[in-house]
């Protein structure tokens, strides 16, 4: 049996090519149609959050005299700047190792646990990840306050005289930035490790393998894309991270984010857009080495 | 020889069993302590706004609605919670026409570069919020918008957009395509096609997407501090405000009721996904 295009090919009927012709242009037609659908979206992110993005970046090199460089240079002469940067990048790598050290037991257990059980955990994850990261920092304040309640019950227990000066330190910093990170480091952790098939560790215990052994030889490496997936969602937040440090910092722990807005309070707007592009470029060169690591559409896929 | 073997063996899987106790143990327990780092600030917070104390004490003296009854006798947080429901409104309503009209396009259309329209439509999700917020303070500052509530809901929706975009391709990657054209091949126009298909098909997507999308807008506040001025002072910004003046309890039952906001519509929009996902199960088992 010859098939039917062949066929129609073969004998070349009168009005063919036209047919043809007609039959593309109505999947075109189709096509523009799916088009327009998604024309409104991206023409007001356009408008709305792309340009403003890019004129910003396109800022960074425009001074009162056109095309400048002056900005960079700046930046990179002066070391109080490369202070804040690395203060960042530090803050961040320390609150990510922190939350993968805090994530994994509970993650784990989590995984373990019976399925009513586990249910229970989940929704209790749930709950500081869907209060707004402004309410959480909160909270931490009220903890750590001056007149805030762990210095409350000290004195009442008449352990400390004077209150304790726990906020406006780093202390208090790294406290509520792991505090707020650490859903986005469980999440993806308890998904790979719920995903374990089961199978795999009843097979490891009948071959002989001890507790520990199935541990750091299945269930380990098979978490490695939960564990991947967590550390690049709460590094590239926490490079980024502005209400929590800015509220719970003190003066001489300035991030990044808090440099940009303190620029921009002093009218040094040029500048405050070499350091959000930087902190810009920044954030998509570590998402884009993750993505050629890992694959990152891989990791949302689950 | 073989009686030295078989004690070893039996001390060994003694001190196995007990090491894997022992670990199970620990690990409940260590994931026992980082639950409760996790919940209680937030049961403290719930707490002390229920307080009847002048100051931060807990566990309070005694039960009071008087910061709750604080809240509401003050006309400035009234009005900033009033702008930010109907901010989120607005923007819910925006990203969810955009973006549920993309969604479609993207996932039924062959588009060229369909790579990097998704990454555009996605990039909100990445980019820093403080890149995002200096952005469209410049913008706005050229076309004069600045402390407009315009101004929230213009940028809130471009960061809305996504969370629509996703929860809708969710649901019209879930149904089979065959239906739109039996529909067709019945004799239905295009319009009835979306209309009685189509739309009730992805409707539980279009409604998870718009929750999210509310709850973006209402939480939102790094972008609210660049651009709301002193004319479009929303709820966070004015929460943003009083804490950063003094940790009075009123800021606490104005967590409380933010908390209850978000609570909700987060979990409608996660029991909406669940059932989504669900009938997906369901309606692949059938086919097979």
């Amino acid at each position: 049996m010859v098939p039917a295009t062949q066929v129609t090919a073969g004998i070349s009927p009168p009005g063919a090519q036209e047919r043809r012709r007609l039959y593309r242009r109505i999947l075109f037609a189709e096509q523009l149609r799916y088009a327009l659908l998604v024309a409104p979206l991206i023409i007001y992110l356009l408008i709305f959050y792309i340009y403003p993005v890019a004129s910003m970046l396109v800022r960074s090199f425009i001074g009162d005299g056109g095309f400048t460089l002056e900005y960079f240079e700046r930046l990179l002469e002066t070391p109080v700047y490369w202070r804040v940067f690395s203060n960042t990048v530090l803050l961040a790598l320390a609150t990510t190792l922190i939350c993968l050290a805090l994530a994994y037991p509970l993650a784990y257990a989590m995984s373990r646990a019976s399925s009513t059980r586990a249910a229970i955990m989940f929704a209790l994850v749930l709950l500081p990840f869907w209060t707004s990261i402004l309410v959480r920092s909160y909270a931490w304040m009220v903890l750590l306050g001056r007149s805030g309640i762990f210095n409350d019950w000290l004195s009442r227990a008449g352990l400390i005289k004077e209150p304790l000066n726990l906020l406006y330190t780093p202390f208090a910093v790294y406290v509520a930035m792991v505090y707020v990170l650490l859903p986005f480091m469980i999440l993806p952790l308890y998904s790979v490790l719920r995903s374990i098939d089961p199978s795999l560790l009843r097979a490891a215990e009948g071959l002989g393998a001890s507790a520990r052994q199935i541990f750091f030889h299945v269930v380990a490496p098979l978490s490695k894309p939960g564990v991947a997936a967590g550390c690049l969602v709460v590094f590239i937040l926490a490079l980024g991270f502005y209400i929590t440090p800015a509220l719970m910092g003190g003066q001489r722990d300035v991030t990044l984010a808090m440099l940009i807005a303190q620029q921009l309070d002093m009218y040094e707007w040029n500048f405050a857009a070499v350091l959000a592009s930087m902190l810009l470029f920044f954030s998509l060169a570590v998402f884009f080495i993750f993505d050629k690591m890992i694959g990152i559409e891989r990791m949302f896929a689950r | 020889m073989t009686r030295t073997l078989a004690k070893e063996m039996s001390g060994a899987s003694r001190i196995g069993w007990l090491t894997r106790n022992l670990g199970s143990v620990l690990l409940e327990l260590a994931a026992g302590l980082v639950m409760l780092f996790l919940v209680a600030p937030i049961l403290v917070i719930v707490v002390v706004s229920f307080s009847s104390a002048n100051y931060l004490s807990f566990p309070p003296p005694g039960f009071s609605l008087r910061w709750y009854a604080d809240y509401l006798d003050q006309p400035g947080w009234v009005h900033a919670t009033i702008l930010s429901i109907w901010t989120a409104a607005c923007v819910t309503i925006i990203a969810s026409i955009l973006g549920t009209a993309a969604a479609i396009g993207l996932v039924r259309g062959r588009l060229p570069a369909k790579r990097l329209l998704n990454a555009c439509i996605l990039s909100p999700l990445i980019v820093p919020g403080i890149v995002v917020a200096i952005g469209v303070y410049f913008f706005y500052v050229q076309i004069g918008l600045i402390g407009s509530p315009l101004a929230i809901i213009a940028a809130h929706s471009a960061l809305a957009a996504p969370f629509v975009v996703l929860n809708v391709s969710a649901t019209l990657y879930g149904f089979n395509q065959r239906l739109e054209q039996a529909a067709q091949n019945l004799g239905a126009t295009r319009w009835q096609t979306f209309r009685y298909i189509t739309l009730p098909i992805v409707k539980p997507g279009i409604v998870a997407g718009a929750l999210l999308a509310f709850v973006t807008s209402f939480d939102e506040l790094i972008v609210a501090l660049f651009v709301s001025g002193t004319g479009a002072v929303t709820l966070p910004r004015k929460m943003w405000d009083s804490i950063r003046f003094g940790l009075e309890p009123t800021i606490a039952s104005v967590s409380v009721l933010t908390i209850v906001v978000s609570v909700l519509a987060f979990l409608s929009a996660e029991l909406l996904r669940r059932r989504t996902l669900r009938m997906m199960a369901r309606e692949s088992q059938s086919e097979a």
